[in-house]
């Protein structure tokens, strides 16, 4: 995990991981969010939070360049959003896959690699079996490399999509609810596993969830977003009965106990846990 | 049906260039389909495939019905299908229906085509059942420059097209041009089924283009060994077919099916064992959390 990765130069430290300038997107009439400015720093792990339909996919697919903002600048890795810039990884939520898919581990994590580029990919595969190889021991998953991916279970495939999500050392981390359906136990794997690799490689996470409280640890700051209303600050700060009652305009009460937090009385915010994928609306 | 192992006859026909002609005709068919095949059953696109063969037999009974070469129109009509297919049925929902509707339409026209037409009734017959040596002067420049485009745009788009099946998702998310590539490959597709259908005929092609690649897929979860495998299985299913059907003076369809189907019931025992056994070793050893 250490000899490949090179600590982020002092430009990408000056920089900024991701910048947003007053951005905006609406579909239609419908305002998801408007002056959202956010700059998140090399190494830090902002957690985005809020009630479905709140914006928070949507935010992913204008980092990843699928979607444009309706107004505003939005930098990523040192440019504009753009399709299939190897300085990002993604990490997308559990689904499982198909029993009878023709795809072993180590053929998801190479197509994280270069499964975006023309041709059949017959250079370099020495040096393509070495990196996956690498990333795939890295993240505990060398065992089931082999393994047809369908017979996995969804703590083995979860750790799979990390290993496909880094190994084209990434600058920047977009993780879309990718502890949804996971036991405690492989969440907890899972967060790990993306908290070693920023605290190794100074690289940015932006971890889209409905619940706070399995990354509670990790998170430096929160970007909370409700019906086109939004608050960034750390958890401490966001996470209060005051700013989401404000955020809900509804009282919400937030109790914590122990290490965890509850949110009660925000119909939807914290227990709905629908499932979306880029492929469908929005 | 005594010289059904006749194998001096059979050494006889074998010297024939009419032979010989079938015999590459189906060499290059039985690659295009292996190559083609486990990213066909990998998308789920039996029912497109067999959609298309049918608009394939449409085309090829207008093409009749005009006396111009059937090999074109065959083309032609699958091209249009996998065009319409892939325009109207992006939406996975609807898909299946939309190909319905088509093929069954497109199945009436090429009867009343069919009908329309003078020529002999073992030629109109090809069309469906095929008959790969002599019937038609199957236009062998066609089948090679048809695959040659084939094999050459699978091999620019292999990589993003194996990403765009096999993980929809994270394909979008790292700029993979999804839907584009479901309309490129739905006529590469299209292309190789027409190709099909001049040799074993429309009702017959998912015996290339589906069985040998749905074998392979039970033995081996590699991508790249899947291909190799399905290729083998499609060359020995329509060269063995042939080969066999020669001395009985058979259809060889009934030959490939034949053989293609049995290396499909074999590879799914194997394929059946081959689970249990990944089940067992996996049960074996303690998972690491």
């Amino acid at each position: 995990m250490t000899t490949q990765i090179a600590k982020v130069d002092r430009a990408t430290r000056q920089r900024g991981a991701v910048s947003l300038r007053a951005a905006q997107l609406s579909y239609g009439q419908r305002v998801l969010w408007d002056g959202l400015d956010l700059d998140v720093q090399p190494g830090e792990f902002l957690a985005i939070l809020g009630p479905n339909g709140s914006g928070k996919t949507s935010l992913m697919k204008v980092l990843l360049g699928l979607q444009p903002l309706s107004g505003g600048t939005v930098e990523i890795a040192g440019s504009a959003p753009g399709r299939g810039n190897r300085k990002i990884g993604y990490i997308p939520q559990q689904r499982s896959l198909d029993p009878a898919l023709t795809l072993r581990g180590r053929d998801l994590v190479g197509l994280g690699l270069d499964g975006h580029r023309w041709g059949i990919g017959l250079r370099d595969r020495k040096a393509r079996r070495a990196r996956v190889d690498e990333v795939l021991e890295s993240v505990g998953a060398a065992e089931y490399a082999d393994s047809p991916v369908g017979l996995l279970s969804g703590g083995e495939q979860q750790r799979l999509r990390v290993a496909q999500a880094l190994v084209g050392d990434p600058e920047v981390l977009l993780c879309d609810e990718p502890l949804l359906s996971l036991d405690l136990a492989h969440q907890r794997v899972v967060s790990d596993l993306i908290n070693a690799r920023r605290r190794a490689a100074d690289t940015a996470v932006l971890f889209v969830t409905h619940e706070i409280n399995p990354v509670l640890p990790l998170v430096d700051r929160v970007l909370y977003l409700v019906d086109g209303r939004f608050r960034i600050g750390t958890p401490a700060e966001v996470m209060t009965s005051e700013t989401l009652s404000e955020l809900y305009g509804t009282t919400v009460d937030v109790v914590r106990v122990r290490d965890q937090i509850l949110v009660v009385g925000a119909q939807g915010a914290l227990c709905d846990d629908q499932s979306h994928h880029l492929a469908g609306d929005a | 049906m005594e010289n059904f192992f006749d194998f001096a006859q059979t050494g006889e026909l074998l010297g024939l260039d009419i032979v010989h002609n079938a015999l590459i005709a189906a060499a290059i068919l039985g690659l295009i389909a292996g190559v083609l095949g486990p990213l066909v059953v990998t998308r789920k696109m039996s029912f497109a495939v067999h959609g298309t063969s049918e608009l394939a037999f449409t085309g090829g009974a207008g093409a009749l019905l005009l006396g111009i070469g059937v090999g074109y129109g065959a083309v032609l009509g699958a091209v249009v299908a996998a065009l319409l297919l892939g325009v109207l049925g992006q939406r996975d929902s609807e898909r299946d229906s939309v190909i319905g509707a088509i093929l069954a339409f497109g199945l009436g026209l090429g009867v009343f085509f069919l009908w329309l037409s003078p020529v002999r009734a073992q030629t109109k017959m090809g069309l469906l059942i095929g008959q790969p040596i002599g019937g038609q002067t199957t236009d062998l420049w066609l089948l090679i420059g048809c695959a040659l485009a084939v094999v050459l745009v699978l091999a620019v788009l292999y990589r993003p097209l194996l990403f765009a099946s096999v993980d929809a998702d994270v394909a979008i998310a790292r700029g993979v041009p999804t839907r584009t590539l479901t309309l490129v490959f739905a006529v590469v597709v299209g292309i190789a089924t027409a190709l099909g259908v001049l040799t074993v005929g429309a009702l017959l092609v998912l015996s290339l283009m589906i069985t040998p690649a749905a074998a392979a897929c039970r033995i081996t979860s590699s991508p790249v060994r899947a291909t190799v495998l399905a290729i083998a299985f499609a060359e020995v299913s329509v060269l063995g077919g042939i080969v066999l059907s020669l001395a009985p003076g058979a259809p060889a369809s009934a030959f490939v099916t034949a053989i293609s189907f049995t290396i499909y019931l074999v590879c799914r025992a194997v394929g059946r064992v081959r689970v249990q056994r990944i089940g067992d070793r996996r049960a074996s050893v303690p998972v690491a959390a």
